[in-house]
């Protein structure tokens, strides 16, 4: 019997010719990433259990983004940060990501793509759910909470469940009103928010090697929200070149093999598949965006790790172009990068970062933002009983901030449709 | 470790996100300061939605007024119990309200890893649904050496899966500890 994709890098990790779903693994890990907000528990936790002797186990391969509650007057998020600094300066951390500074990146999962982390057949563990987004790159990513990430800190070391492989396969071209967004709501709707518990989710096909890197990351980054320890895509040629252009390290190709064994196997051919929007209050309650065409909207928002791309903007802009946004609607660029091509890259002759400006939408900085509420002036936060259309990846009950506010989640095309007009709306009116 | 777990039960429903253990507008607050980390209590489960906040009937809320402790100390979930992001915040702020045990259908991997690893509380997985039959405020006893669990209320006793490889890292108390004992570690 052959073995997945998966299995083969945990083999790897764990020094093990072969392993099996089910079986218990303690493997070495690549890359270990944290943030602000799991950064200063994680190192809390390190010190106490390791001591006056606790060490990094490796400098290079611990990465800190702030990314979360950054453009706040929250006197305990600002803390949480400079806890991170301090930390950053006694360690003397070259991979830490300052606020306030040319280094600042964003939002740690696009971070660690375009800064050259992600390599096929690397190892990553963060503290952060989604960190199951690099697995777009050919490599095992998954998150883990501030007692492993601290013991990682200290050894290099974590265990792990093998798990069991689903394998989603897209055939056919994806149509031009259609998203990676869409293909992964699909998903979440025919397996919901358990289908996948300590599962790996494969994702192959056609339709899924014409994505673009930036798109292959949606797909991979709601992995978690089907309960999914990882997400992966078999690198290609595309993510070598992608990471070519961000780093010289050496990378492994992984591939599943004819025979290897999956729990289930899905198939879609995408040309069959339609707009789709997750209803609230969970990213499994699906639609097609027909059936609730006309709902009234109250704030529309295209930011987040698995909305916030260049990628996104790219999808919206052409839809908003010329138009006014009828209910606020805010934009939030994922990464400093993204915000960098939103004034370089142009439609119709004017930049995308114009168009959404002169729509009358507000542009907030790069950060991880409204997508999972925040302190009270994070900016896009629903408020009261806001009713809410987003890019972002969860719509769980007070997600977005207000505890009354009710949160569809859909694809850039479809938020950008529903922003001109105030109301739910299907993006193929205007494609 | 205890060889049983008597306390009142908070039931609630499927798919309790962390959102609604520990809303992330909290996560600011420090864990490790005594008197700070109260505030994981406080806010504990604050995000249920009022309805489905201690079944069968609802509108009960774990935490009463300023308190940071709950009368709870067994949690009845339905499935896919913990769902949504990594924050061990949320079993934190459940021990530190003192839940001692969950009692679930089934478990989100994060959350199931962080309270086993971090040595908060015990994930026990249900052989049947449970959260129809305990109703909130029932007196309930979790018997760890046999599995079981029993609703003093009613004299009914139930199956639990059994813990199986965590098992040592629950009696452990965390990860850490497990390491150390077995030598992984100094």
């Amino acid at each position: 019997m052959g073995m997945t994709i998966t299995e083969k890098i945990l083999a790897k990790a764990a020094g093990r010719e072969k392993v099996s779903p089910g079986e218990n693994i303690w493997m070495n890990v690549d890359v270990l990433m944290t943030h602000d907000v799991c950064g200063p528990p994680t190192i809390g936790i390190w010190k106490r259990e390791f001591g006056e002797s606790a060490k990094i186990w490796d400098k290079e391969k611990f990465v800190i983004f702030p990314d979360h509650y950054i453009f706040t007057q929250n006197s305990h998020a600002n803390r949480n940060v400079e806890i991170l600094r301090e930390f950053a300066k006694e360690y003397q951390i070259d991979n830490y990501y300052d606020v306030g500074t040319e280094r600042y990146k964003g939002v740690c999962h696009l971070a660690l793509a375009e800064e050259g982390y992600n390599v096929p057949g690397r190892v990553l563990f963060g503290t952060d759910s989604h960190t199951c987004t690099s697995g777009a790159f050919g490599m095992f990513a998954t998150g883990v909470g501030n007692t492993d990430a601290a013991f990682i800190l200290g050894t290099g070391r974590i265990w792990e469940k093998v798990p069991e492989s689903l394998k989603f396969t897209f055939n056919g071209t994806l149509p031009p009103y259609l998203t990676a967004k869409d293909l992964i709501l699909q998903i979440l709707g025919d397996i919901t928010t358990d289908g996948a518990t300590y599962r790996a989710m494969e994702f192959d096909g056609e339709a899924v090697f014409d994505l673009s890197m930036n798109e292959r990351m949606t797909l991979t980054n709601m992995a978690i929200e089907a309960g999914g320890m990882n997400g992966i895509i078999k690198a290609d040629q595309k993510t070598i070149d992608y990471v070519r252009e961000r780093t010289q390290s050496p990378y492994e190709i992984f591939e599943s093999d004819n025979d290897a064994e999956y729990l289930n196997k899905y198939e879609y051919d995408v040309s069959k598949l339609e707009p789709i929007v997750a209803k609230p209050h969970s990213p499994d309650n699906r639609d097609i965006v027909r059936n609730v065409a006309g709902t009234k909207l109250t704030k529309c928002y295209i930011g987040s790790c698995t909305g916030g791309k260049l990628s996104d903007f790219q999808f919206a802009a052409p839809i908003i172009f010329g138009a006014e946004v009828k209910v606020p609607t805010f934009v939030v660029p994922a990464s400093t990068e993204v915000a960098k091509q939103l004034e370089i890259e142009t439609y119709k002759g004017i930049s995308l970062k114009e168009i959404f400006e002169n729509a009358g939408c507000m542009i907030g900085q790069s950060s991880c933002a409204a997508c999972l509420g925040g302190p009270d002036d994070t900016f896009g936060r629903a408020q009261d009983k806001d009713i809410v259309i987003s890019t972002t990846n969860r719509n769980f009950p007070g997600r977005m901030g207000s505890k009354q506010s009710e949160v569809y989640l859909a694809s850039p095309l479809t938020v950008a449709a529903s922003a001109i007009n105030g109301f739910i709306t299907d993006p193929r009116d205007y494609i | 470790m205890e060889s049983r777990i008597t306390g009142k039960a908070y039931v609630l429903g499927n798919n309790i996100d962390t959102d609604q253990i520990i809303p992330a507008e909290h996560l600011v607050y420090s864990l490790s300061d005594e008197e700070e980390s109260k505030k994981y209590g406080h806010f504990a489960l604050s995000s249920v939605p009022v309805n489905e906040a201690g079944l069968p009937n609802g509108g009960i809320p774990f935490i009463e007024g300023e308190n940071w402790q709950a009368e709870y100390r067994i949690i009845i979930g339905g499935s896919n119990f913990g769902c949504g992001s990594s924050r061990e915040h949320a079993p934190f702020a459940l021990q530190k309200a003192g839940v001692k045990a969950i009692v679930a259908e089934s478990y989100a991997r994060i959350f199931y890893r962080n309270s086993v690893d971090g040595g908060f509380l015990i994930p026990y997985e249900s052989t049947q649904k449970l959260n129809n039959v305990i109703k909130t405020g029932d007196e309930v006893e979790i018997d760890l050496e046999n599995n079981s669990i029993t609703n003093l209320t009613d004299g009914k006793e139930y199956q639990l899966k059994e813990l199986g490889e965590v098992l040592p890292i629950v009696e452990a108390g965390g990860v850490f500890n497990y390491a150390r004992a077995s030598g992984m570690i100094s």
